[in-house]
Parts: structure tokens; C-alpha cells; sequence
């Protein structure tokens, strides 16, 4: 591998005397290995290396950003990207001041998993598919596992020279029955913060998932229209993820007047039981860092508070613009892209319902389980249950096909009327935005309820 | 590359080297302005190895240390699949152009100029409109060797135009857009323009949709939201492992007797084409539906030779990985109905630019629902405008099964689709308030 210590040090004095009114660099190298079973085969097993970095510089509002591979003529590079910030700039650059810091983050990861040899990993693998394999009616299956370790340095024309590592395992595995031209799937996601053991002994959660994809072979398919719905804690995080978590990405906000109207802080935007944050500091997540991709610290931000707007996230540059302290919440994927406004750990603080309390307080609605894909236009959400089941008369009853929720954010945030105090952060999640994805973040919830839900069906 | 070859050809039975290197530009306007100039290099190299009959992998890029790549790829082949196939020798290439030279040289400054061409067109249009876009181009350089003699290598420009609008409204937001792209530079961004101002006249006025079945015209890019599960059913992989819904139909008449689809990567100037897959296998079209009858599946090396086929070149490398089978670019026959033909004919019914969601539904079985994101809704042979909070949902199979008219105006979609807008008859819509 390249040293991209030694480069990154030997681009910090050129770095201090910028030709632009901010610039900064960053340099990573990464290794990964991954598995992806089709069926009862293994179809592809693999290990990647890469390395790279980019400089990005500020003049007059506009910015420049060049990405690269190939290490040579470093300075030039620095050059380029201040050049094209120059020809991109009118107005005046205003970034959110901040502390410069010097530090070394280690990834906290005891075994680093991509260093595991791939036999350990093959047979925990070849155990859950045959699980899948092994009930009845299944088709097929899916499996994809990868695991990574990266390092990122970051430094800047104002002193910041910051070392992360990191590690990420994360494990897909789809269960596909069929039966008389019928086909259903049922899926599972797990992610970890470079922990392999956070995907073993899943054994029993495989089993229910193929059972489950052939009980959906026989059930019915509900009727569209409006449902009272109970999410379950990793729904209800890609519902807090989606419909409510981008609208707070203050990238949206920022520039539009219009927009700044409707995300006015102090804004009544749910009951007052609703409480939502997004926390990269909280130790351990998938979406946790101590620095985000422009140097700043993480830290813990209350979206809503008891109902009402008191936050949303930043970058350096929003924050100034806005007027507000930056939220440490500038990422990006890769060396080559610039970092964007993005979330982190996202969750709706849970509330005091327990989850039987909830069901039983619901007369008539669905229950819907898991994750399957989400997607928002800001006002607009839509986002997929894995598995769902009747409510009725207060008690869960059978199973019917997955089904696809959607809704406005506004008038649905205003539409919980239960919170659970039942916690849970799902770590298999991926973020998309901005032709970057997927970044890594976890999203979470306790059970939550709407009411007045729009479903789509027959 | 040749050295990497050699090395591998030590430690393993057969090898192949891949190796491709992109430099693009991106000019990029954010609330109207100009916002950032961006270049991006990269070079990537993919090792695939056949040791004792199995496959092993590796890639890097970056900083590339030739030994490390062949051992990562050496060792991942003690637990790889078995290859069922052989590389391919020297071929013949199919002339497919998709390099034209004037795309390097067009100066940053005329992509500036297209942006604010497209952007003072669209604020002048509808005030408070707040639009983000710009331009990219650059070249992608493919080269591949492997251990049999199989040689191929091109070169691709390409050149891509966009722009989205947002017009938020109290609570009500508003999404536009339209975009572009070729082989070829584009100098002319009217086009772009008269599409993004249709749609803002179309949305000014707000329909409500009825929650029942009621037609619907897809236009081209509302069709995307059709076209996923149909990439996965005819995907040979999807067929071998008996979960396409069209593994047994080859021969069939399953489609209505107008729709017919093929796989097109020869066609000159798309961003999608190429002469030759990412395994090396010469290029061609490929039939899939031929006046509703379902003509074949799409195949790389490995799917065919398990399939007891031959390989279609339709091996993609996707994100990096080993290849797979994957369709290079759609295409979707043209019918004889025009658009404004087609709405004159509903008596209600909805027309749909952007489905949301689309992709979350079972693919496998056909199964699709969304948003509508942007849609409109006819009445008596009329647009009356926009709708929200409106959910529609189908299955693909069954909605194509019997189509009530296909367009006659076909358009390209980021070169992955050539679709003309396509008339169904009865889909379920949902919709609140």
C-alpha cells in the first residue's frame, strides 16, 4: 500500500499557505473482502484493496474538488482544485468556524474483520444458507457478506491533521419461496461496526426468515387505503430515516428561502411525545465517527424536541450560512467525492408504551414488520415493510403480503399518536443521496403507531 | 497489465487482467448558481483467476502492488465457485462508435454557459424555482488480456446535461427535471429547456385522483418504474435459478402482440454501448420479446455454460464485482400511437413522469407500487393537472399482457432505455384526501 501518512505529511506545509481561502486534503486506503452465495452456491468470493484522495479548496463561495488515484505531482493537484474554486467563485466564502484538532482515531475493533480467514467466514455462511435451504417451498436464496477496514486522514489549510480508522461488517440474506407461479421473499440485514461476532448465532432469526417467505407463498393481499399501522423498531427507523431525517439535511434548506419557511425552528411538526436526534457520538454505531469528513466533531443533535423543530444538520458551510453551529454531520464515501450533508445514528427517543400495550390500544389496523427499501422526496416518503399482519380487535392476526407505505412527512409526523419504549438501533442499513451510496448509518425506533397511513394495494 | 498476466499465469491455471481508467469533469449548480468545478481520475484493476477449477478474485486500485493482487486473487480460489467456463481466444469485434474526440476539448466555460442557459430559462419561467444541475464530461479507457490469447480494448466519450427544479409552495413541493446524455458533446440545451417548462405548465394546477382502477400513460421516464423487474426476469441468472416468472416461456406469447424488447449495445453514440462486454465476448443485439413472444435471457460466461448456453455478451462487472449478467441498453419497439393520441383517448385516467419507490416492490413476480411523484391526471381526453398523494400499483406481466396503445415517440434515458411512452389499461390507484 501506498503511505498515505507520508503523503499527507508531506502536503501539510503547502496546506498552510493556501492560494485559496480554505483548502484541505484527504488520503485513504481500504481493504475488503467479500461473499455472495446465489442460491446454494457460492457465486463470488473476492478481496479489494483501494487508495486515494482528494484536495478541495474554497475561494469567493465557490469550490473546487479534484479526486485522484495516482499520487504523483501532488502539488499540481492542489493547484487544479483551487483554480477551479477560483473560476466557480462570485461571492463570499463563509464557513462555521471551528477548532482545528490533531488526533488519531484507532478503529476500536479488536480483530480487524477482513483479516479473518475466509474459511471462518465461508462456514458461518454455509450454515445459514443451509437453514434457508432446508425448509420447504424455498426457491432459492441470497446471501451477500462484506467486511472492510479503512483509514481516512484528513488535514487543512487550518491546521487540522486528523487520523480515523474504521471497520464495517455487514451481512444480506435473502430467503426466496415459490410455489405455483408464485414467488415470495423475505429478507434480513445486519451491519456492525467492524465486529464479526455481531453476525454469528443468527441461526434461529434465518430460520423464522425462511419460514416466513414461504407463509407469504398463501396470504392474502390487503386493500389500498388509509390503515392505522404499528411500525416495529427497524421500520419505524427507516420511517424516522426517511420521512423526517433528509428534510433536516440543511444542504436542501439552506439556499432556499422557501424552504426555510417551512423548517423554521420552534415549528410544531408532531404531538409532543415526538423526540427524534441524529448522533454520530454515540459510541459504536455505523453511522458514528468522532470527525466528520471536514473535521469536526461530532456531536449529539435534537431534530424535534417534544414536538417541535429545534435542529437539523450541518456542514461547515450550511451552519454559516444558516447562523447556526455546525453538527459535525459533512460525509462523504469515498476519497472521490466531496463531502455532502448526511445523517448518522438517526432515532426516535423512545417514550413509556410497551409494545403489547400498543397492539392491544389498536383496534383494527396492520402491523408491519422489517425493512425492505425506502425513498424520500423530501414532502413525499415511501418506504417498504418486510413482512406485515393484521391488528384486529387489539391483537396481531395473520399474515398478509409485505405491503408499501407512503405519505406526507408533514401530516404524517403529526399522525403518531404511540411511542414504544422499546429502543432499537437497526446497524444493516445503507444511505443513498447525492450519487453516494451506501454510507453508513444506523437508524432506529422504538415500536411507534400511525394513524391515517396511506398503503398501497389491490 | 502484462505483467500482472504473467505473474497470475505462475500461480494459477488461467487468468485474466481487466483494467479501466475514467477522467471526467462535472460543472455543478446548486440554488441557481454556480457552485463547484470538479474533476475526478481513477484507474481500477480486476484480477480473475482459475486455480484447480475454481475462480478467485481480487481488485485493486490505486497504488497498485502487482504481487499482492495475484496472492488476494489466489487465495479467495481455494473457496471459489467452480468455472464452468473457458475464456475467451481472440474474437472479432463489432465497429460500435462511442469515442468522438470533440468532447475534450470543450471548455469548461461553455458548460458553464449551457447551465445557466438551462437554469435563466427555467427561473424566467416560474419565479422562486430553485435548481441544481450542471454538466459532466470525460473518457473511460476498458482494456482486457487474459490467458488465451483474448484481447480487447476501447476507448468512450461521454457527455451528460441535467437539470431538476424545486418550487416549494407553502408545504407543496414541486419536483422537475430532465436530463441528457451522448457519446457526442451537447451543445444545445433547448430540448432540456421545453421539457423542464412543459412540465412546470402541466403541475401549475392541482386533480385529485380517485382510489380506484383507472388508466394510465407511463411516459418514457415513468416506464423506468416497469422496466426493473423485466431487467431481472430475463436476466439468465434469475432464469437458472428458476425464479423468473419467464424460465419456462421461451417461445411463448406472454406480452401483447405489439411489445417487443431487445438488448442493443451496438448503437452508435449511446453511453451504454460498447463492442464488447466486461468479460471480453463481442457485443450484439439481443432479442428478448418479438411481438409478445419471449425470444431469450441475457448471459455472461458462467451463467451460459451452467444454462448449457452460449454467453450473449451481457457479462457486467457492476460495482467492481466478479461479472454478471446484466442488459447494456433496452430497447422498447415503438408503437404506432402518438402521446397527445393517447390522452385524447381516456375519458380519466392519469399520466405518470415519476414513480417513487418503484424498486421496493417484488420484482421477482412483476409486482410494482409508488408514489407518484411527478404525475398528472386526464379528464375527458384532457390534462387538468397534477396529482399527489397519489399511490398507483400493478403488475408488470399482467399490465403488458394487454396493452392499449405503445407510443410512436421513442426517447433515450441515460443510454440504459430507448422507450416510447407506453398506454395501460387498468391500474389501481390509491389516493388520500
Amino acid at each position: 500500500m501506498p503511505e498515505i501518512d507520508a503523503i499527507a505529511r508531506s502536503l501539510a506545509d503547502a496546506l498552510k499557505k493556501p492560494k485559496a481561502d480554505y483548502l484541505e486534503a484527504r488520503f485513504e486506503e481500504s481493504q475488503t473482502s467479500h461473499i455472495i452465495y446465489r442460491g446454494r452456491e457460492l457465486e463470488s468470493i473476492g478481496r479489494s484493496t483501494a487508495s486515494g484522495g482528494n484536495v478541495r479548496a474554497l475561494v469567493k463561495g465557490g469550490w473546487g474538488f479534484t479526486s485522484f488515484n495516482e499520487f504523483e505531482k501532488l502539488p499540481n493537484r492542489v493547484a487544479l482544485a483551487a483554480e477551479q474554486a477560483k473560476a466557480a467563485g462570485h461571492s463570499k466564502s463563509n464557513l462555521a468556524q471551528v477548532e482545528p484538532a490533531v488526533d488519531t482515531v484507532p478503529s476500536g475493533v479488536k480483530k480487524n474483520p477482513v483479516t479473518i480467514p475466509l474459511a471462518e467466514k465461508k462456514k458461518l455462511l454455509d450454515e445459514y444458507n443451509e437453514i434457508i435451504w432446508s425448509t420447504p417451498q424455498i426457491q432459492t436464496s441470497n446471501i451477500s457478506y462484506s467486511d472492510s477496514r479503512k483509514k481516512v486522514i484528513f488535514l487543512n489549510s487550518e491546521g487540522s491533521f486528523i487520523t480515523q480508522e474504521r471497520a464495517d461488517v455487514t451481512l444480506r440474506l435473502t430467503a426466496i419461496a415459490a410455489k405455483d407461479g408464485e414467488v415470495q421473499q423475505v429478507g434480513l440485514s445486519l451491519g456492525s461496526r467492524g465486529h464479526f461476532s455481531a453476525i454469528e448465532g443468527i441461526h434461529e432469526q434465518v430460520r423464522e426468515m425462511a419460514r416466513h417467505a414461504v407463509e407469504l407463498l398463501t396470504a392474502p393481499q390487503v386493500k389500498g387505503g388509509e390503515y392505522t399501522v404499528v411500525l416495529d423498531p427497524v421500520l419505524a427507523g427507516v420511517f424516522v430515516h426517511e420521512a423526517f431525517g433528509h428534510l433536516s439535511e440543511s444542504d436542501f434548506v439552506y439556499e432556499n428561502e422557501r424552504m426555510k419557511e417551512i423548517m423554521v425552528l420552534g415549528k410544531q411538526f408532531g404531538a409532543p411525545l415526538l423526540n427524534i436526534v441524529d448522533s454520530a457520538a454515540e459510541p459504536g454505531l455505523r453511522g458514528s465517527f468522532k470527525y466528520d469528513d471536514e473535521g469536526v466533531r461530532a456531536v449529539k443533535t435534537y431534530l424535534i424536541k417534544e414536538g417541535k423543530l429545534v435542529g437539523r444538520l450541518h456542514s461547515r458551510e450550511t451552519a454559516a450560512k444558516m447562523n447556526e453551529k455546525p453538527t459535525g454531520n459533512a460525509r462523504a464515501i469515498t476519497y472521490r467525492f466531496p463531502p455532502i450533508v448526511r445523517m448518522t445514528n438517526t432515532y426516535i427517543v423512545p417514550g413509556t408504551a410497551t409494545f403489547d400495550e400498543i397492539i392491544a390500544d389498536t383496534k383494527d389496523g396492520i402491523y408491519v414488520k422489517n425493512w425492505y427499501g425506502g425513498m424520500t422526496s423530501m414532502e413525499m416518503f415511501t418506504f417498504s415493510a418486510g413482512e406485515a399482519y393484521m391488528i384486529r380487535n387489539g391483537k396481531i392476526a395473520e399474515a398478509v403480503r409485505p405491503v408499501m407505505l407512503t405519505g406526507n412527512v408533514f401530516s404524517t409526523l403529526q399522525n403518531i399518536d404511540a411511542i414504544g419504549n422499546d429502543l432499537d438501533m437497526n446497524q444493516g442499513g445503507g444511505c443513498g443521496k447525492g450519487g453516494q451510496s451506501p454510507l453508513a448509518v444506523s437508524n432506529g425506533s422504538p415500536h411507534i403507531r400511525i394513524r391515517h397511513c396511506l398503503i398501497g394495494g389491490k | 497489465m502484462e505483467r500482472i498476466l504473467a505473474l497470475a499465469q505462475k500461480a494459477a491455471d488461467e487468468a485474466e487482467v481487466y483494467q479501466v481508467a475514467s477522467e471526467e469533469t462535472q460543472v455543478r449548480f446548486e440554488a441557481n448558481r454556480l457552485k463547484q468545478l470538479q474533476t475526478n481520475q481513477s484507474t481500477s484493476v480486476a484480477l480473475r483467476v482459475i486455480k484447480d477449477g475454481r475462480l478467485g478474485y481480487a481488485t485493486t486500485s490505486g497504488a497498485v502492488n502487482n504481487q499482492e493482487l495475484v496472492n488476494n486473487a489466489v487465495e479467495t480460489a481455494a473457496f471459489g465457485a467452480a468455472a464452468k467456463f473457458k475464456l475467451p481466444g481472440k474474437s472479432a469485434y463489432p465497429k460500435v462508435d462511442i469515442y468522438d474526440p470533440a468532447v475534450a476539448s470543450v471548455a469548461i466555460k461553455d458548460m458553464v454557459g449551457l447551465g445557466e442557459a438551462m437554469i435563466a430559462a427555467i427561473t424566467g419561467h416560474t419565479p422562486g424555482i430553485i435548481c441544481e444541475g450542471g454538466a459532466s464530461k470525460g473518457t473511460v479507457s476498458f482494456k482486457i488480456i487474459n490467458s488465451r490469447g483474448g484481447q480487447a480494448e476501447y476507448r468512450k466519450s461521454f457527455f451528460s446535461l441535467g437539470i431538476e427544479g424545486t418550487l416549494v409552495e407553502g408545504t407543496d413541493m414541486l419536483f422537475v427535471g430532465e436530463s441528457d446524455s451522448s457519446c457526442h458533446p451537447l451543445s444545445d440545451p433547448q430540448e432540456i429547456i421545453k421539457t423542464v417548462l412543459r412540465q412546470l405548465d402541466l403541475a401549475k394546477r392541482k386533480a385529485k385522483a380517485p382510489t380506484r382502477e383507472l388508466p394510465v400513460i407511463f411516459t418514457p421516464d415513468g416506464v423506468t418504474a416497469l422496466i426493473m423487474p423485466l431487467m431481472s426476469a430475463f436476466n439468465g441468472k434469475t432464469v437458472l435459478e428458476g425464479a423468473s416468472p419467464l424460465r419456462d416461456k421461451v417461445g411463448q406469447l406472454i406480452f401483447d402482440k405489439r411489445f417487443s424488447l431487445s438488448d442493443d449495445p451496438t448503437v452508435a453514440f449511446r453511453t451504454g454501448s460498447r463492442p464488447c462486454d466486461d468479460e471480453g465476448v463481442p457485443s450484439q443485439c439481443n432479442s428478448l420479446v418479438k411481438n409478445g413472444i419471449v425470444k431469450g435471457f441475457l448471459y455472461d460466461l458462467q451463467t451460459a455454460a451452467m444454462a448449457g448456453k452460449k454467453s450473449t455478451g451481457n457479462g457486467s462487472r457492476g460495482r467492481g464485482g466478479l461479472p454478471s449478467p446484466s442488459s447494456s441498453a433496452f430497447v422498447i419497439a415503438p408503437g404506432d400511437t402518438t402521446f397527445d393520441e393517447m390522452v385524447q383517448d381516456i375519458k380519466e385516467g392519469l399520466v405518470i413522469e415519476q414513480l417513487m419507490g418503484a424498486e421496493q416492490g417484488n420484482l421477482l413476480a412483476g409486482d410494482f407500487s409508488g408514489n407518484v411523484l411527478l404525475g398528472y391526471k386526464i379528464e375527458n381526453g384532457k390534462i387538468v393537472g397534477r396529482v399527489k398523494d397519489t399511490m398507483v400499483s400493478g403488475n408488470v406481466y399482467t399490465i403488458l399482457k394487454d396493452i392499449a396503445a405503445i407510443g410512436s415517440e421513442a426517447k433515450w434515458l441515460g443510454g440504459f432505455l430507448q422507450t416510447p411512452p407506453l398506454y395501460c389499461k387498468g391500474l389501481s390507484v390509491s389516493s388520500k384526501g
